[in-house]
């Protein structure tokens, strides 16, 4: 079988009995067989029984079709969907803390913020803390311009996706 | 009316079918063994946990149905652990219920607490904590459905010892009601559309070969692969778990593939150009070398999990279903498309007589002596002596791989073997299994001396109950697998195999109030297996003093392609060479 094909990031969408050992049997799939999670999400949906699971995986076309069918066996999960490739609202919460001992620097970093519609949430002598909420690019472009300030903490969410509803179908694709 | 906990877990396990438990008992699970006595489960003492979980297996794999074991928490659950991967791995249903600390004590590190449900995680088909009494009856609903449903595997049901003692209402009609679990519903059916494309694929190759695996034997296919293989003219291999799915002297039947299959059926698979694989998964003891397996052949690729399809072997048409429902849609496709197509014989006339060609010049051989028993030569008695007809559970390393060459199978579920995790010491529990489900049958484990002291404990269990199985040690004071790849891969280079010091097995069986026999020469061989299959009141071992450093051929080397076999010398003078 032909591995060498491209690698990319992959988002898939995952719903699942919200119970202890559903989130542990999912990580512990991508442990023991060797897959790569760059985030992993999890949050309530609408159906306070069902969590979603959000996660970015690295990987060829034949190791993310592997990591599908493989969290599709999975007793607790109900759906399981690969969403790179269609429309989608996909964002991500970035809390990060910069530096600002200068005046300079706080004008910069307030630009910034406004440039990319973030917010300053809190406030210290010497740092501004911002929030900000994208798509991966934006929160990766912000992060490189702000770098140069100087980053004291930060801490990202990791992406949340949904199907557009436009796209005219719902999360659909029942679980084989 | 309210019960307790372990009432019923009891009344639910007899509402399941169930008659027969393998177990252990220990603190955690003490309630559940104090309610034991009134039931009417029969419950077998092993005198190991992993003796249990493994006779649990072998009784699934002969009956079909669900095994089932207790253990009580801490050690008694981890030694559960090879036993439930044994079994996972090879697909059998087994559930598995085992005790723990009272639920407001877990997470304390209290006294032979584990967390069971996150050791057993990654080797079971799903698990369970039971944390409230209420939740019992419907849980262990959910474990046996989830076991024996879609793919077979295993499921653990963790019970913490008040969720036992506690009270709860228990409604048997509303206990047998079926099954709701939204999150799971095995796709049984295969799609129609597929199934036809296979039906032509199937009628147009020219050198088509099934590729039998266990999914075969467990669904109940065997009859309509046979079938299926007759009417359209294919020569059959199948896999170590497949093996019982064709009758071992099957015209078409080419015997084992992969890494000690017979020249006939490797080759059959490597010059194909159709692989029709039902209830396989392609694993590498089958393959060798992936990217040389079958270069020329398409794949037709049944499986109930469609995570197996496309995972090592891409597959041209992939079905996913039952191996038996699809058959009984695809064999009368196949049916339609032969007799549409006559001159179908003619073109496959060639491939099947070239496959014949290749079994007569190169079967399986091993050199015949009047000196030493040849291990071969044990099977091959034994398969005599109990007419082909005998349940055979096996051991793991050379042993194994030559009952598989040579007991010819007559009936599925012949065979009980440690297919994917290869776990010696499996042999004598799940003999014990097996014929506790099967008391109809002559159940013979056919073992090493390596791999039987690894559980001898359990013929005690044996004797404890009257079972009669019978217990071959092919005994040739080495660890004979691993001294093999040592010989041809490691310069000869013997490290760790040597087992000269071992105990006298006819004493100890004895000792352990079974019937103890020996044969050093082949001419005993016949008459004390005749002798072990007199005994019908207590396990019989035959320790049978084999040639020491006999190898297992033909084998594909690590890392080699099918056809890269090394072949036995057939008599020849020159060491074996790969042809």
């Amino acid at each position: 079988m032909d591995r060498k094909c491209d690698q990319r990031k992959h988002i898939i969408s995952v719903l699942v009995e919200n119970q202890p050992g559903a989130l542990a049997r999912i990580i512990e799939l991508f442990s023991s067989r060797g897959y790569n999670i760059e985030s992993l999400n999890v949050g309530h949906t609408e159906d306070p029984s069902i969590s979603r699971i959000t996660m970015v995986a690295k990987g060829d076309e034949h190791t993310i079709e592997q990591i599908v069918k493989q969290l599709r066996r999975i007793i607790d999960v109900f759906k399981v969907r690969d969403l790179t490739d269609k429309k989608k609202l996909d964002r991500e919460l970035l809390i990060v803390r910069v530096n600002v001992e200068t005046p300079e620097k706080k004008e910069e970093v307030m630009r910034l913020v406004e440039i990319f519609g973030a917010q300053v949430v809190d406030v210290s002598k010497d740092t501004y803390t911002v929030e900000l909420t994208g798509d991966e690019d934006q929160v990766d472009a912000f992060l490189e311009l702000i770098k140069p300030m100087g980053i004291r903490e930060m801490a990202r969410t990791g992406r949340v996706a949904m199907v557009r509803a436009l796209q005219g179908e719902t999360f659909g694709e029942q679980k084989e | 009316m309210k019960l307790s906990g372990a009432e019923i877990l009891l009344r639910a396990l007899e509402l399941e079918g169930v008659e027969k438990i393998f177990g252990y008992p220990g603190g955690a699970v003490l309630d559940i063994y104090d309610r034991l006595p009134f039931s009417p489960l029969k419950h077998y003492l092993t005198r190991h946990e992993q003796g249990a979980a493994h006779a649990a297996d072998g009784y699934a794999r002969v009956t079909g149905k669900v095994g089932v074991c207790f253990a009580t928490s801490g050690p008694g659950a981890t030694n559960l652990v090879t036993g439930l991967a044994t079994a996972q791995i090879d697909s059998v249903p087994v559930v598995a219920f085992t005790g723990n600390v009272p639920t407001f004590m877990i997470g304390n590190d209290a006294f032979q607490e584990v967390d069971t449900v996150g050791i057993t995680r990654p080797i079971t088909k799903h698990n369970f904590l039971v944390k409230d009494v209420k939740e019992l009856a419907d849980t262990v609903k959910k474990a046996f459905h989830i076991a024996r449903t879609g793919r077979p595997g295993v499921v653990l049901v963790d019970l913490p010892k008040d969720v036992t003692r506690e009270l709860a209402d228990f409604f048997e009609e509303e206990y047998k009601t079926p099954v709701q679990i939204r999150s799971y519903k095995p796709v049984l059916k295969g799609h129609p559309g597929q199934i036809k494309r296979a039906a032509k694929a199937i009628a147009s190759a020219e050198r088509p070969v099934l590729y039998i695996g266990g999914g075969v034997v467990s669904s109940g296919a065997s009859d309509l692969v046979v079938k299926m293989a007759e009417v359209a003219n294919i020569p059959m291999t199948a896999t170590l778990m497949g093996l019982t799915a064709v009758p071992g002297n099957h015209p078409f039947f080419l015997g084992m593939l992969g890494m000690h299959g017979t020249y006939a059926a490797n080759m059959a698979i490597q010059e194909s150009d159709l692989i029709i694989a039902i209830g396989a998964r392609f694993d590498d003891r089958v393959t060798g070398k992936l990217s040389e397996f079958a270069p020329n052949a398409k794949v037709i690729h049944i499986d109930i999990d469609s995570a197996e399809i496309g995972k090592n072997r891409h597959a041209d048409i992939p079905i996913v279903g039952d191996a038996k429902l699809v058959m009984e849609e695809l064999l009368p496709e196949v049916e339609k498309q032969v007799a549409k197509n006559r001159e179908f014989y003619a073109a496959r006339e060639k491939w099947i007589l070239k496959v014949r060609s290749w079994k007569e010049r190169y079967p399986l051989w091993y050199e015949p002596s009047d000196r030493v028993i040849k291990p071969q030569f044990v099977i091959e008695k034994i398969w005599e002596v109990t007419k082909g007809e005998a349940i055979i559970t096996t051991d793991v390393g050379q042993h194994q791989m030559w009952v598989a060459q040579y007991y010819r199978f007559r009936f599925p579920r012949q065979l009980v073997t440690s297919g994917g995790l290869g776990t010696m010491g499996f042999g004598v529990p799940a003999a014990i299994g097996a014929k506790v489900g099967r008391p109809d049958k002559t159940v013979f484990c056919i073992s090493g001396d390596g791999s039987f002291q690894m559980n001898m404990q359990e013929i005690v269990t044996a004797v404890h109950y009257n079972i009669p199985i019978k217990v071959a040690i092919i005994n040739n004071g080495f660890l004979g697998m691993v001294r093999q790849w040592q010989g041809i891969f490691y310069q000869k280079n013997y490290s760790q195999v040597h087992l000269d010091v071992q105990p006298d097995f006819v004493k100890l069986v004895e000792a352990m109030g079974g019937v103890g026999l020996r044969a050093t020469k082949p001419v005993e061989v016949e008459a004390v297996l005749k002798e072990a299959m007199a005994i019908d009141d207590r396990p019989v071992v035959i320790d049978f003093i084999v040639d020491r450093e006999e190898d297992v051929f033909p084998m594909v080397p690590p890392g080699g392609a099918l056809h890269e076999m090394i072949l036995p010398s057939y008599g020849k003078k020159k060491e074996k060479k790969a042809v």
